[in-house]
């Protein structure tokens, strides 16, 4: 069982591997087949050059429209964020007013209060992948095997995912009300004389912003384990069932090593997730109160779109790179090591 | 087990399941009895599940007719998710037969170009193809918002497994017969894949019709606005009136809501697929 997105590193790795042996083959090929090759009558060699010719233009005109696509809209940008890193630049001024900083941008950085808290937010905001996982394994089993009505608890466990981030941002911001919102007020009838504040105080606002991800993102992983769980063999079960095993017997030693892919798909996509959430912090807090809910993300859309400088911008997406980059790495080296098949 | 008997220990499994569904959807259930109150109903206590005064026609008469009129932003939103749909499953089903069944030497080096730039999350290169678009008149216009979205290599990946799954000798069969690359893509290959590139597009669709980013980054004018967008601005707008907020909400979440009921199967089954290939 491969992930596709897992399956996009490997894919990406084979490629590697076989341009170099392919090189280093083709290098060979010149050096000793030369006079083989020879020997091939004329007439064939010219048929297979045209048919050879034939299936690269074919190739090109079929690949070269997401080529063309992906060249304009991601790699030279992503080069042009890697330049600009090191200029300081400011949106309204002209290009001739762009300066070469060197590393300055890099060193600004470490000593921006807001980087450094969004990056401290932006490690916190990961406990929100563990705790989705484990609410949408324990979900996934009980609608896998317990229950009727499966299509329904598909449906209905997946709803926030499908609906419009910024639709359900302004939900939960009237339901976390302070005063008067309706969560406050159960709390108040529950006894609990002073309930906090959520999005409007700096101690809680990315506790509510956390648990709001949660609640969208159980759907996903929970889709995902039940399909993960569907490919697991009924043998084992039936086997251990005959054994005289209980169900937190089998969920501890069968179920958990057998979805161990799935989890570690979902723990590296949620992670990378976690680093690209945006709608849910312009729509509910706008990285406030006092700072306490910018991300990363956030911070490099105020600094490029709202303060304009688009150097000081691009050092951020750098690093916003260099962390995604190397939680996939990992997640290349990790795949081989940690999961059972 | 006879299969016409209940299960009764499934079934009250599936009760007490039910009841956390319903905990679960509250957030989406108070949000449509709010849609349908009148202001001053809104925090009564205790919750009003069922609206006692209704107030419900005006509520969406003003969201859809109002100073922020939603019928336009609909019509925005479905154009650039249309749109972005066509041209992204266009251009990834056809890379994905040029990178799975044309055998050319550029091949495998495209293909890597075009897998490389997976590793790239959208906002590192946000900046730059802001910069792009303006020089380049794309700012600011519906074309710019579905060109941002119509080259995934998600999709392109995705396609081009099925594709490969599409046996040689078919192909080879075909060119025997005479038949070009366009011919065979056209009438032989993509028939074969079309369930796939069904349940792409309805995710594409998704995607670009909840997208907010994109469209707060590249588009100003308001007559351009997609729905998303102009959710934002009427609840700045109109921050006090919460019924109206709500049934601008229920307005943004239920048509999706009801494409993704309609194809569920294909929708939860693409999911799937996206993460866990057999």
């Amino acid at each position: 069982m491969q992930t596709l997105s897992v399956g996009v590193v490997i894919e990406l790795l084979q490629i590697i591997n076989y341009l170099l042996l392919n090189g280093v083959r083709q290098m060979k090929e010149n050096m000793d087949i030369q006079p083989a090759k020879k020997r091939i009558t004329k007439v064939k060699l010219k048929k297979k050059n045209s048919i050879e010719r034939n299936e690269s233009i074919a190739g090109a005109l079929f690949v070269l429209p997401m080529l063309i696509g992906v060249s304009v809209i991601v790699l030279m940008p992503i080069i042009a964020t890697f330049i600009l890193a090191f200029a300081d630049w400011k949106f309204v001024a002209g290009w001739d007013q762009l300066k070469w900083v060197g590393f300055q941008n890099f060193k600004d950085l470490l000593g921006d209060k807001v980087f450094v808290k969004s990056v401290i937010n932006n490690a916190i905001f990961i406990l929100t992948v563990p705790i989705t996982m484990v609410v949408a394994i324990v979900l996934a089993v009980i609608i896998d095997k317990y229950v009727y009505m499966k299509d329904y608890f598909k449906v209905a466990f997946f709803m926030p995912y499908i609906s419009s981030v910024v639709a359900i941002a302004v939900v939960w911001q009237v339901l976390f009300h302070p005063s008067q919102g309706p969560i406050n007020q159960v709390l108040m009838s529950l006894g609990i004389e002073n309930p906090p504040t959520w999005i409007a105080d700096p101690n809680f606002a990315l506790i509510s912003v956390m648990l709001i991800h949660i609640w969208i993102s159980i759907g996903f992983s929970l889709i995902i384990y039940i399909a993960g769980l569907q490919s697991i063999p009924k043998e084992l079960y039936e086997a251990a069932e005959m054994d005289g095993a209980n169900a937190w017997y089998k969920f501890r030693n069968i179920t958990l090593p057998l979805v161990s892919p799935t989890s570690f798909f979902l723990l590296v996509t949620g992670i990378i997730a976690t680093f690209k959430v945006f709608d849910l912090i312009a729509v509910l807090t706008a990285g406030g109160p006092m700072h306490s809910t910018t991300m990363l993300v956030w911070h490099l859309y105020k600094t490029a779109f709202i303060n304009l400088e688009i150097g000081y911008a691009s050092a951020i997406a750098v690093i916003l790179f260099l962390f995604v980059f190397l939680i996939t790495i990992l997640q290349w080296i990790g795949q081989k090591k940690w999961v059972n098949y | 087990m006879n299969k016409t008997k209940i299960d009764f220990k499934k079934l009250i499994i599936t009760i007490i399941t039910f009841f956390c569904s319903i905990a679960f959807l509250l957030p989406f259930i108070w949000m449509l009895s709010t849609s349908f109150k009148i202001e001053a109903d809104v925090f009564n206590f205790p919750i009003q599940w069922l609206p006692e005064r209704w107030n419900a026609a005006s509520n969406y008469k003003e969201v859809w007719f109002g100073d922020y009129p939603f019928y336009l932003y609909y019509w925005n939103s479905i154009k650039v998710a249309v749109l972005t749909t066509l041209v992204s499953c266009t251009v990834s089903s056809l890379a994905a037969y040029g990178f799975s069944k044309v055998r050319f030497p550029a091949g495998k080096w495209l293909f890597f170009i075009v897998l490389a730039t997976y590793m790239v999350p959208p906002q590192a290169s946000l900046v730059p193809q802001f910069l792009l678009f303006r020089s380049m008149g794309l700012f600011d216009s519906h074309l710019g918002l579905i060109l941002l979205g119509s080259f995934s290599v998600l999709g392109t990946f995705m396609l081009r497994q099925f594709f490969m799954g599409i046996h040689t000798d078919l192909i080879e069969a075909a060119k025997i017969d005479g038949a070009g690359h366009w011919k065979i893509f056209w009438i032989i290959a993509l028939p074969i894949v079309r369930p796939a590139v069904a349940t792409y597009a309805i995710l594409r669709f998704i995607w670009t019709w909840n997208d907010y980013q994109n469209p707060l980054i590249f588009l100003r004018t308001d007559s351009l606005y997609t729905i998303q967008l102009a959710m934002q601005k009427f609840t700045t707008i109109n921050g006090e009136f919460y019924t109206l907020m709500m049934a601008a909400a229920v307005s943004a979440i239920l048509p999706l809501l009801i494409v993704f009921i309609i194809g569920q199967k294909q929708v939860i089954e693409g999911i799937a697929l996206g993460g866990v290939k057999g």
